[in-house]
């Protein structure tokens, strides 16, 4: 089977339409039982209560936004690279859906700060770098609207993102390098888990279903950005050209 | 024709852009003018106390000068681009990030240097003393030119687009964080006695990994910008 095929957009276009209720499901299904295990099943915690039930929407989301940025910024250097009209397509699409990850994440981690280290906000090393990767996909964005010429858009705000992956590895160590109040990671690779199996359980799924609904989404808003930019879709159906300009 | 040497066209680039910005001394004195004025708000605006002063020196005197290299980003390519230069430089056998290394020194001299010789007279209004004043000076040393490495990969990224200006900043100034934290943290440590090494040392590394890297995405990013 050739896969490059579908490094066309004309291509890839039913092809995403058909994985997208594959994916959906998928992180529906996660997140529903992530959400009971971790919400109902998981037990009390003995320090901080109900209130530690809340890294089952944080750490899946603090996960996503650093990853997301690099799948965007692979993408964009795949298409600088190999010069693909596809891969930039992607890259413009990941952006958002990373950046309400990061959202999330800082929300979510505040929400949690005030019962547990009593305030909502330290600017402590974490915190400060997941604030300063928000501004990063943010700087992205804006650098790829403010930019007429598609092409050049596409380009400069794939340099921007390449350029801003150095922060990445900042904010995941920042916690062992810099002795602050966020705890380091509770979850690696190589060493035993330092927390239940069954909140680790929850966790996974969750992260699990946040990874499949990124994709959903993402494969969704690139079927927006193909329709947009392939200004007259002959092979797509023309009538849901109106419906992308509003949802917009 | 013989083809000039690496080291004679960045001479080159290095001397051409010196002797434009001697030519227009204005544009130099604005930004050691802005870097002033901006320290000189702070007393008046926290307040005349010695000890809150002294506490704030380090960062106030380092976004000050963060500021002021991010308001002089627009002159490193602006001029050449409406002119033509640039798109002689993309063209010429040279390689581009060489060029590139030569535009940022000169805007370094011009913008950075300043800033670092005035900074122990800065650092004396604010209270710094002794090693502190001496630390301040060294990690500027450092971090400037860092600033004006990262400063000119944004500033080829918005050549050309409209409100540069605005997005130039939005674009940079994430990227500047880490050198604000270890710059101003070299001289809050050393102030309270630990010594600034620590930090010096990671803004060295900066520098060296600015060097390698920018120079590169600057050269990608002119190459987008005049395509």
């Amino acid at each position: 089977m050739n896969w490059s095929k579908y490094s066309a957009p004309l291509s890839f276009y039913p092809l995403a339409g058909n994985m997208i209720p594959w994916f959906s499901a998928l992180a529906a299904l996660a997140m529903a039982v992530g959400l009971y295990i971790g919400l109902l099943v998981a037990p009390t915690d003995a320090t901080q209560h109900d209130s530690y039930r809340i890294i089952f929407v944080h750490v899946p989301a603090a996960w996503m936004s650093m990853f997301l940025y690099v799948v965007m910024a692979i993408w964009a250097g795949i298409g600088m690279g190999l010069k693909a009209r596809l891969s930039f397509m992607m890259a413009q699409a990941i952006a958002p859906t990373g950046a309400m990850f990061t959202f999330i994440a800082l929300v979510t981690g505040c929400m949690w700060g005030k019962p547990t280290w009593g305030t909502y906000w330290v600017w402590d090393a974490r915190l400060t770098s997941e604030l300063i990767l928000l501004f990063q996909y943010a700087g992205v964005m804006l650098l790829r609207t403010s930019i007429d010429d598609l092409r050049r858009a596409d380009r400069a705000s794939g340099v921007l993102a390449l350029v801003g992956v150095v922060n990445i590895p900042i904010i995941y160590f920042s916690v062992q390098w810099w002795n602050t109040l966020h705890q380091g990671a509770s979850v690696s690779m190589t060493a035993a888990p330092k927390m239940a199996a069954i909140m680790l359980t929850a966790m996974l799924l969750m992260t699990f279903g946040f990874w499949m609904y990124s994709i959903a989404v993402v494969l969704s808003r690139v079927r927006c950005v193909i329709l947009e930019r392939e200004s007259q879709p002959a092979w797509g159906d023309p009538s849901s050209v109106p419906e992308v300009a509003e949802a917009r | 024709m013989n083809r000039p040497s690496l080291w004679e066209a960045l001479r080159g680039v290095v001397r051409r852009d010196l002797m434009l910005a001697m030519r227009r001394r204005a544009d130099v004195a604005m930004s050691v003018f802005f870097l002033v004025i901006v320290a000189s708000l702070f007393p008046l605006g926290v307040g005349p106390e010695p000890a809150v002063l002294r506490t704030i020196a380090a960062g106030v005197l380092w976004v000050a000068a963060l500021l002021a290299c991010l308001l002089s980003l627009g002159r490193v390519f602006t001029a050449d681009y409406l002119d033509g230069v640039l798109e002689q430089m993309v063209l010429i056998a040279q390689p581009l990030p060489v060029l590139v290394v030569g535009k940022v020194f000169a805007h370094w001299v011009v913008s950075g240097l300043p800033i670092v010789l005035l900074s122990p007279l800065l650092g004396l209004q604010f209270g710094l003393d002794g090693e502190a004043l001496g630390v301040l000076v060294l990690s500027l040393l450092l971090g400037t030119p860092t600033l004006s490495m990262i400063g000119a990969i944004g500033a080829a990224l918005v050549l050309g687009v409209r409100g540069s200006g605005l997005l130039v900043a939005l674009l940079v100034l994430p990227l500047y964080v880490p050198v604000l934290i270890f710059g101003a943290g070299a001289v809050t440590s050393s102030m309270a006695g630990m010594g600034g090494e620590a930090n010096l040392s990671l803004l060295g590394a900066s520098l060296v990994l600015s060097l390698f890297f920018s120079p590169w995405a600057t050269a990608a990013a002119l190459r987008i910008a005049l395509e």
